[in-house]
This record gives structure tokens, C-alpha cells and sequence, in this order.
């Protein structure tokens, strides 16, 4: 494959461009999701969507997309709706509620997608493409209906940007205000299902729900602002649709949900690691840069406490004797030496004057911190 | 019944109960999705083992499998401890990574492997039968059938040998950890019993699936019962009916069996979660909707003993002083009456000997606030409750 190809071939162009309007609107989505501790819902709702689907075929017998995603969207809002019931009535905890409705709507979608296989009619069904999906079947016309709820739900999310934020970080207050959180609630939760129904077809159930977390959870690294999140989140989603369909074209027998679920990941690791601020790497870093800074002031004030006992300050001393104490290495005298801290001639070491005034006023400032 | 069919039945039934006996406690340690991560991540596990053994039922492939589970609730523990995204979010993330590279690794080799991946997805119980071990010349029955009674009679060992370890640090993990039973051995041990379990039930009823086994017989039980033992009777026994109705259904309806035996676990929830006796929807809604009234009478009654003047005691006043509706005031009239807390002449309403008795006693206990005194006292003096 070649790289003009993007531009010339209208099948891999439109799928393209699906999928990265779709990793846009899920990144968008699911910055709340993950925000709101609600990163699992994605996961109930994607598998809770698939008896919608066959029963939308059952019912009308005809193959056509559209209703399927409104029976999908039926269903995933039905199984939403009911695992906040379950969290709110009974005993049985989110986590239960979420595995439960989760597995036991896809039982039920995968009974009727057996049962259908059985009718008459089935083979023009195609149904199995929900599971994996197939990025492969999007027409003009899907990515055209994807942009549609796109542009609608950045409407209403910019309508309604001051009560959802407050709704994200502090659903108490947002209530005392006078806000009706119920329906804020239910807005951005019916949200995220029509999301996640869009990207059936697309990603399939079962990893539609890395779809929604993953570029949200990359952004969340860069920033601890939710707008820059949000816009963050839309962009890596949108690079993850467009690499992982540019990767699984460019081979055969690759699937194009899985390759974009990995792309996704990648970002995800890329984040963990390289963020500056909260990243392992920078965050280890940092760590160790205390350390010897800690290292480098326990080994002056130990001298400092040697050379008070003397007239002259700079009155040169043994190294043998900071062998007792552990925050002294070769390196340590090095780097003291090169900040002008202390003179190393041979096998003896003195505080020069810029060094003991340095260890003084790191005594006096732990002295007053003290008290 | 075919010896076929009698042999699928014990397949699913055995299934649903080494599912369940893990299944109780990841329910009860509020770590129910961690089964979900697993079933779908030890699809690496099998697909690398697959390559390896050439074998679906080779132990070693199973091992394997079980350490990718035990490596994906490590990985999911250590993102989490780095604090970088919330706790769930970590689960999000790995499962779909690792299930991803499952299924591309399956897609890549499609032509050399007898994987496929709705049988990833849906389990292929209705073949079993027809895969039996040969040990020398002789027939000793679906391979199957002995992988997963294998781990059957592990779960169960395990579960009478370490019930009371596992009880404790299920419901008090400090105490359990004064006591010296290190929460860390147990959490990985009972990792390590889940993920042998869900490989074992995978190749049975596939990845999602499991989930269903492991999840819905607990929460059921949960449900129903307080006791630990009864709950794990109770998810046996669910599953195994589940198992058996569901392979029916299946029949009749010429459909997946993991598909309906999830359906039939789904049917039996739904009636719980209606009709249970104590959580069930229904009760919460009648018990709710008694103590309403129940603590609106008590309003009711204080008002009375507080008002002595005959303006204040009148049947329409206390409808317009206290504000209620007029079906609420006649519903909490007529609990009093039928209690004989009140009597009405005149359309007065004087409290009765035993109504004022009533009154002075939860006063008394309203203003001490002793603990579940209120309904002992409901009990003593009511006929009929609201």
C-alpha cells in the first residue's frame, strides 16, 4: 500500500475517516467517563447493546444498519439504566452489577445471534461483524451519521460545559446550587452509550470499551485541565482510528478493531511514561535527583559539624572520617567540589567559606523549621 | 437422552460450580470485574499456548493461560498503584490491549491453528463429547469432562481447607492480617484459583461467558441469603440449574448453549432481584412505602398528645395543619384506628389508653435514640402495619 492511497482509494478514505471521527466523539465522551470513575460502564454498555441488535432483526426481518443501531441503543440504555438500579436498590456493589449485566445481556444477544443463524434469512444478516466489527463495511453514509452526533454532542456539551464540569468534580455542590444533576446525569450517560453504539460496527463489542478509556486516560496524563483534556482526548482518538486502519491496511488477515484498540494502548504507554509532569519516567527521575540533592546536604552538615569544632573552617580533614556516615560517596566529594562546597588535595577534604555558609543557613532553616 | 447429551449436562453443570465457588468471593471483595479482565486476557495465554502444544487440552496450555491471568491482575495492580488513572480505568485498559493481541495473533495464524473466534467467544460445549480421552485401548470419557472436574475438586479442596482464612479476610481483612494470615497470599491464591477456573470453564462456554457463571449465581445468592455457606450453596445450585434448563433451552431453540445457559442465569436474577424476600425490589418498595407511613403516624400521634384544645384535634384540621394529602391522612387515620391508637367521636381525635402509652414509649426512645428499639416496640403495639 502506498501512502497516496489515502487520498485515491474512496473505501480506505471513508474508513479513514470514520475512524477517526469515531475516535474523535469517543475520546470527547470518554474523558467523562473516566473522569466520573465510570470507565467499566463503557464496557456493560457495548456487550449490553448486542440483544438489541438481533432483536431489531428478529423483529423487522430486514438488514439495515440504522435500525440495528437504534435497537442497540435501546438496549444499551435499558442495561444502564438498570445496573443503577442494582447499585441503587440492592446490596450488590458496582462492580457486581456492571459483570452481571454485562455478561448476562451477552449471553442473551449471543443466544439470538445462534437462534437467527438458524432462520431462513440469516446468512444476509451479517451480524457477526458486532462482535470484532468490521471497519471494512463503512460507507459515506455511516461516517456521515457519525459526524452528525459528533457536531450534536458538542453542542450540547458546550451548552451545557459549566453544569457538566461542576457535575464532574463535585456532584454535591452542583446539587445544592439547584442544578437537576438527575438529568445531567442521564445526558451524559445516554451520551456515551450513543457513542458506544456508533463504534459497534466499527471496533465491535468487545473492545469498544478501550475505544472510550484509553484516549481519555492518554490525555489525562498531559493536563489537569478538563477542556485541554477533552480536545486532547478527541485528537488521540482520532490519531488512534487513523493508524490502526493505515496498519491493519497496509497487511492482510488483520482486523482493524484490535490494531486500533493496540494504537490506542501505545498512546496510553507513551503517556504513562513520557508525560512530564505525571509520568514514571520524569516522576523516577525527579525521585532520584531528591535523593542525591538529600545525599549532597546530609554529607555537608556532617561536615559542618566537624569544621565548627575548629578556628579555621577551612582547616583540611581525612576523608577516613565520613566513612561512618552513609550519605558519603566518592561521587558525593565530586559534586560538592564542583559547586565550589568544599576543596578535596589528596586524602583530605575542607569547607571552603561559600560551603560552611551554605551548611549554616541550612542549619538555621532546620532549626526554625524544627520549632 | 443420549449419552451425548447427559455428558454436555455434566460438562455445564460442572462448570457452573467451580465457577461459583471463586465466584462468591470476588463478589464479595467487590473485585467481580477483575473476572472479566482475566476471562478476556488469558485469550494470549491460550493462543501462545495453543502454538506451543498444538492442543487445546494440554495442561500446559492451561498453565499457561492461568499465569497470563495471575500477570494481568498484576499489571492492573501495578497501574493502579502508580496512581495515574483510577482503579477501574485500569482494568479498561488492559484487558482490551491483551484480548487485542489475542485475537490479531489468532487472526494472523488463522490457517495453522483450530481456533476460531467465535468459539473465543461462545465456547464449543456442544463438541465436547465428541473429544474423549484414551488412556491406553480404553474410553474414559470427554476429555472435558475431566480437565474441568479436575479443577473442580481443586476449587473445592482448596475452598474446605482455606474456608475459614478465606471467610475472615473476605469480611475483615485487618483482623484477618493481626491474626496472621497474610491478605496478600490469599488475594493472589484466590487470583490464581479464578484464572485456572475461567481457562478451564473457557474452552467450555467462552470468555464472556464465564463472566455470567462467575458473576450471576453469587449475585443471586447475595441476594437471598447472610450466610456465607447457604450463599455458596445457593450459587451452586443455580448454576446448576442454569446448566441443565439451559441446555434445553438450546435444544429447543437449536441455539448456542453458553448463550442460553447465561439467558436462564439472567431469567432466575431478574426474579430474584424482583421477589426477593428482604432485597428484592418489591419488598424494598412495600417495606419503604410502610415506614413512610409508619413514621407519619408517629408524626401524627405526637401532634395529638401535644395539642389538648379540640380545634387542634379535628379530622379536617389535621389534614390542613400537618399539610398532607388527603389519601395520606386518611391512610395513617385508618392505621390508627385499626391499631386502636385512636378514637374518633365527633370527628375529634383523642389518642386511646394504648395510643398514649404508644406515644410516651417512642418519645422516650426517640429521645434516647437506643438503637432498634423502634421496631420491637412497632411489634408490640401494632396489629396491623402500614
Amino acid at each position: 500500500m502506498e501512502l497516496t492511497d489515502f487520498f485515491t482509494n474512496y473505501t480506505l478514505r471513508t474508513i479513514t475517516l470514520g475512524t477517526a471521527v469515531l475516535g474523535a466523539i469517543c475520546g470527547m465522551l470518554g474523558s467523562f467517563a473516566v473522569l466520573r470513575k465510570q470507565s467499566l460502564l463503557g464496557d456493560a454498555i457495548s456487550h449490553a447493546s448486542l440483544p438489541g441488535i438481533a432483536i431489531a432483526f428478529i423483529i423487522t426481518g430486514v438488514k439495515n444498519e440504522h435500525l440495528f443501531l437504534v435497537g442497540a441503543l435501546i438496549s444499551g440504555l435499558i442495561g444502564t439504566f438498570w445496573i443503577k438500579s442494582i447499585v441503587k436498590r440492592t446490596r450488590l456493589k458496582n462492580d457486581t452489577a456492571l459483570g452481571l449485566i454485562l455478561s448476562l445481556f451477552f449471553g442473551l444477544g449471543m443466544l439470538l445471534l445462534t437462534f437467527i443463524q438458524k432462520m431462513p434469512n440469516a446468512n444476509q444478516a451479517g451480524l457477526d461483524k458486532y462482535l470484532f466489527g468490521q471497519a471494512a463495511t463503512l460507507v459515506e453514509e455511516d461516517v456521515w451519521v457519525m459526524a452528525a452526533v459528533t457536531g450534536v454532542s458538542l453542542i450540547v456539551l458546550l451548552l451545557f460545559w459549566k453544569e457538566l464540569k461542576l457535575l464532574l468534580f463535585d456532584p454535591d455542590y452542583t446539587k445544592t446550587l439547584g442544578f437537576n444533576t438527575r438529568f445531567l446525569d442521564i445526558l451524559i450517560t445516554s451520551f456515551i452509550v450513543v457513542a458506544i453504539v456508533l463504534g459497534l460496527q466499527t471496533v465491535g463489542v468487545v473492545l469498544m470499551s478501550a475505544m472510550l478509556l484509553a484516549p481519555a486516560a492518554a490525555a489525562r496524563q498531559w493536563t489537569n485541565n478538563l477542556g485541554v483534556m477533552i480536545v486532547l482526548a478527541s485528537i488521540f482518538g482520532a490519531f488512534s482510528g487513523v493508524f490502526g486502519t493505515a496498519i491493519s491496511a497496509s497487511q492482510d488477515n488483520l482486523s482493524t478493531g484490535p490494531v486500533i484498540v493496540l494504537v490506542a494502548a501505545a498512546f496510553v504507554l507513551l503517556s504513562f511514561i513520557f508525560s512530564p509532569r505525571r509520568g514514571l519516567l520524569f516522576r523516577e527521575l525527579r525521585f532520584r535527583k531528591n535523593r542525591r540533592e538529600l545525599h549532597l546536604k546530609k554529607t555537608l552538615t556532617f561536615m559542618y559539624r566537624i569544621a565548627k569544632e575548629h578556628d579555621n573552617i577551612s582547616h583540611p580533614h581525612a576523608i577516613r572520617i565520613l566513612n561512618n556516615f552513609q550519605g558519603f560517596t566518592r561521587k558525593t566529594l565530586t559534586k560538592l567540589e564542583e559547586q565550589h562546597l568544599i576543596r578535596v588535595e589528596g586524602n583530605q577534604w575542607a569547607l571552603t567559606e561559600k560551603g560552611f555558609q551554605e551548611a549554616e543557613s541550612m542549619y538555621v532553616k532546620m532549626g526554625t523549621d524544627h520549632d | 437422552m443420549t449419552n451425548a447429551q447427559l455428558e454436555i449436562q455434566l460438562i455445564a453443570a460442572l462448570v457452573a460450580v467451580a465457577c461459583a465457588i471463586p465466584g462468591v468471593f470476588l463478589v464479595l471483595r467487590k473485585m467481580a470485574m477483575i473476572s472479566d479482565a482475566i476471562s478476556h486476557s488469558i485469550l494470549v495465554g491460550i493462543v501462545v499456548g495453543f502454538f506451543i502444544t498444538q492442543d487445546l487440552n494440554s495442561p500446559l496450555l492451561i498453565l499457561l493461560a492461568a499465569v497470563t491471568g495471575v500477570v494481568t491482575v498484576i499489571l492492573v495492580e501495578f497501574i493502579q498503584k502508580t496512581g495515574l488513572v483510577k482503579e477501574d480505568t485500569a482494568i479498561g485498559l488492559v484487558f482490551p490491549a491483551l484480548f487485542s493481541i489475542g485475537v490479531i495473533l489468532i487472526a494472523k495464524h488463522a490457517n495453522d491453528v483450530h481456533l476460531d473466534i467465535d468459539a473465543v467467544l461462545l465456547g464449543e460445549l456442544a463438541f465436547a463429547p465428541f473429544d474423549h480421552l484414551i488412556v491406553g485401548d480404553t474410553d474414559i470419557g470427554p476429555k472435558s469432562l475431566w480437565v474441568i472436574g479436575t479443577i473442580l475438586v481443586i476449587n473445592l479442596t482448596l475452598l474446605i481447607l482455606f474456608f475459614k482464612e478465606l471467610k475472615l479476610s473476605t469480611f475483615d481483612k485487618g483482623l484477618a492480617a493481626t491474626l496472621g494470615f497474610s491478605p496478600l497470599l490469599l488475594h493472589y491464591g484466590l487470583m490464581t484459583v479464578s484464572s485456572v477456573t475461567i481457562v478451564g470453564a473457557f474452552d467450555a462456554v467462552g470468555a464472556v461467558l464465564v463472566v455470567a457463571l462467575i458473576i450471576a449465581p453469587p449475585a443471586t445468592a447475595y441476594l437471598l441469603t447472610d450466610d456465607l455457606k447457604k450463599m455458596l450453596l445457593l450459587s451452586c445450585f443455580f448454576g446448576i440449574f442454569a446448566a441443565i434448563s439451559g441446555y434445553w433451552v438450546a435444544n429447543a431453540l437449536d441455539a448456542s448453549i453458553a448463550g442460553s445457559m447465561t439467558t436462564m442465569l439472567g431469567v432466575v436474577f431478574l426474579l430474584v432481584y424482583l421477589f426477593a424476600p428482604k432485597q428484592g425490589v418489591f419488598s424494598v418498595f412495600y417495606k419503604e412505602r410502610q415506614q413512610r407511613i409508619e413514621v407519619s403516624l408517629l408524626v401524627f400521634l405526637l401532634h395529638l398528645q401535644n395539642h389538648q384544645e379540640k380545634e387542634e384535634r379535628h379530622v379536617n384540621h389535621l389534614q390542613e395543619h400537618i399539610n398532607w394529602e388527603k389519601v395520606k391522612a386518611k391512610t395513617v387515620l385508618e392505621l390508627a384506628t385499626k391499631n386502636n391508637l385512636i378514637h374518633i367521636s365527633e370527628n375529634i381525635v383523642s389518642l386511646t389508653e394504648k395510643g398514649q402509652e404508644f406515644t410516651d414509649e417512642a418519645l422516650k426512645y426517640i429521645t434516647t435514640n437506643k438503637e432498634t428499639a423502634i421496631e420491637e416496640l412497632k411489634d408490640r403495639f401494632f396489629l396491623f402495619r402500614g
